[in-house]
């Protein structure tokens, strides 16, 4: 699997997610400047996490109108796989490649903590190798990461299996507690209609190592491998 | 209906200039914690009449356009693409001839 990280100015978890892919799982990576015209040829596109544009306006507003996003755009309507971590969810949501936005956590704090997460569904390239109901512990670390639809795009989303992550305690129960944000139905992370698209606030990137506190990000890259039909290699050391 | 207010206008290059003041809202439907921290700050130091704080965004900007109604179209479209995002916020300017 070749992954292509995009780095905008302000971006700074892509040196994180490139140790994952590179170090941990030994798989090609490398990154893709914001002002490239072309992502050229890579298999997965991954938005990290970061301030692009120090966040202003709004987080990913001036991101989502980098030279590089056209590019994205045409590869995520080719089918290709694209990632959002994060700031990377917020550009997508932006950029109107998911649904739905990323506002003001409702208590206003930044929150850099571990939370737990629940699959829910695992028929997506990014969860395939996930069990059904699967717990997963990954931290988050967001100031913005309150998702928001409205309720006729929530509904539809919801039709259409696109809520991929929710907020849940450690049995995997949705409570308020869980919620770390005030996010809309506990949703951490959704994708496009066609699947192919996945953005999620929690850095699964962060957590692919025991020195880490968790391995259970790996799962999302696994699926990526599984779903690429190639067998990850050197994570199970 | 484009009446030309300058000789210079024709030509296309003597464009006057027009200060836009954008107001950018979220949505109704959407709770602001920001303003409830604001209400209850203003509250909290005797306002206790204060009630439904929201907080905004406002910007101003300047452009060359022949009239009015050229920089208003291109100052709509600036707010749903950049300046708003429609998902969540409501946007309202107004435009002010900005003189020389």
């Amino acid at each position: 699997m070749k992954s292509g990280i995009v780095v905008f100015p302000g971006s700074n978890c892509d040196l994180d997610a490139y140790h994952l892919l590179r170090d941990v799982l030994n798989e090609e990576a490398e990154y893709i400047r914001h002002d490239a015209g072309s992502i050229g040829d890579v298999d997965l596109v991954i938005l990290p996490g970061g301030f692009s544009y120090g966040d202003y306006l709004r987080s990913g507003a001036i991101a989502r109108f980098s030279r590089i996003m056209p590019a994205v755009a045409e590869f995520a309507a080719s089918g290709g796989l694209v990632l959002g971590i994060c700031n990377g969810f917020q550009v997508l949501t932006e950029a109107g490649l998911l649904p739905g936005a990323l506002i003001r956590n409702r208590h206003l704090q930044f929150r850099c903590s571990q939370v737990y997460l629940r699959v829910e569904n695992t028929a997506t390239p990014f969860t395939c190798a996930a069990d059904r109901d699967n717990v997963l512990q990954i931290p988050i670390a967001h100031g913005d990461g309150s998702y928001y639809a409205p309720r006729e795009i929530l509904k539809d989303m919801e039709e259409k299996n696109q809520v991929l992550f929710r907020y849940v305690n450690s049995s995997g129960d949705i409570t308020e507690e869980a919620n770390p944000n005030g996010s809309i139905g506990n949703i951490a992370g959704v994708c496009n209609e066609s699947g192919n698209v996945a953005g999620l606030m929690p850095h699964p990137e962060r957590a692919g190592e025991k020195i880490m506190g968790s391995e259970d990000g790996l799962v999302i890259f696994r699926s990526l491998l599984q779903h690429l039909g190639k067998e990850g290699v050197g994570a199970s050391v | 209906m484009l009446t030309v207010k300058f000789s210079g206008a024709l030509k296309g290059e003597n464009k006057l200039k027009w200060l836009a003041k954008v107001e950018v809202t979220l949505k109704k439907a959407i709770l602001d914690p920001q303003g409830a921290a604001v209400e209850s700050s203003l509250v909290t130091m005797g306002y206790d009449n204060v009630q439904q704080v929201r907080v905004g965004k406002y910007l101003e900007l300047v452009l060359d356009a022949a009239d009015r109604d050229k920089a208003a179209a291109q100052v709509e479209e600036m707010s749903k693409r950049l300046l708003s995002n429609p998902v969540i916020e409501d946007f309202s300017y107004i435009i002010q001839e900005a003189g020389a």
